[in-house]
């Protein structure tokens, strides 16, 4: 199965629909709710930063029956330097995102920590591509 | 400790969902950070935060939490409890103090996260 959404940067009020969504079909498809918290945590975590970082963006989940792949691309400022951005505690976000309650540093550590395979590839000036996978089993 | 114990200990109002005589919660977590939030594994604790906005209540259901006490007097927005009725969450408000109303709960037995 496939979904896939669009993200507008900046856009708080709409952050978290797309995890929102991912969650009610894995929930749907029966998928150990450990399993469901992971994936999206990882995926909010990331859908947030589209908003946060990006102009905009896509996101695209294919769940099959024994994982799901997400992937993240987006069009932005991207990240010049990213283990400094895998640092806990690092973070460029704005003030705005800091009052919604993110930008704390923590955003990428956390996707990772959740992800079996996480990958994130950067262009500055051209935006960013994160894939996370995460096993049913 | 009941729902409505803590409720009725931070003199709080619990503004939608449905609420049992025997819900109770034995676990909390105190924070404005919502990254901190998602970083906690389990998902059996009550969130309490000052955070008053719509991503509070997206935290809470991507960290599969039932229960969310909103400190500080905050009046969240309608599309606030819209969310929270929609995902089946317990919003609860509450004028003290994040740290008053923690004080009060940890002192009546309910317990950190770690």
């Amino acid at each position: 199965m496939n979904l896939s959404f669009q993200i507008q940067g900046g856009d708080f009020t709409s952050a978290g629909t797309a995890s929102s969504q991912v969650r009610r079909t894995l929930k749907e498809l029966g998928v150990d709710a450990s399993v469901i918290k992971r994936v999206v945590v990882a995926l909010y975590e990331a859908e947030v930063n589209v908003v946060a970082h990006a102009y905009r963006g896509t996101i695209s989940a294919e769940i099959s029956p024994d994982k799901v792949f997400m992937k993240l691309v987006d069009e932005g400022p991207g990240i010049t330097d990213i283990e400094k951005a895998m640092t806990p505690g690092f973070s460029t976000a704005s003030q705005e995102v800091r009052e919604m309650g993110f930008g704390a540093g923590m955003g990428l550590p956390n996707i990772c920590r959740n992800a079996d395979v996480f990958n994130i590839h950067s262009v500055p000036g051209k935006g960013t591509t994160v894939e996370i996978t995460i096993q049913f089993k | 400790m009941t729902i409505h114990e803590i409720v009725s200990l931070v003199h709080g109002k619990i503004l939608c969902g449905n609420v049992g005589n025997e819900d109770s919660v034995e676990y909390c977590f105190a924070s404005d950070l919502m990254s901190d939030v998602l970083t906690v594994c389990r998902s059996d604790f009550m969130l309490i935060t000052g955070l008053s906005n719509v991503q509070s209540i997206r935290t809470a259901e991507m960290s599969d939490l039932k229960y969310i006490l909103l400190v500080r007097g905050k009046t969240p927005s309608p599309e606030m409890v819209e969310l929270a009725e929609e995902s089946g969450i317990v919003l609860i408000i509450s004028p003290y103090s994040m740290f008053k109303a923690s004080g009060i709960l940890y002192q009546a037995g309910l317990k950190g996260v770690y």
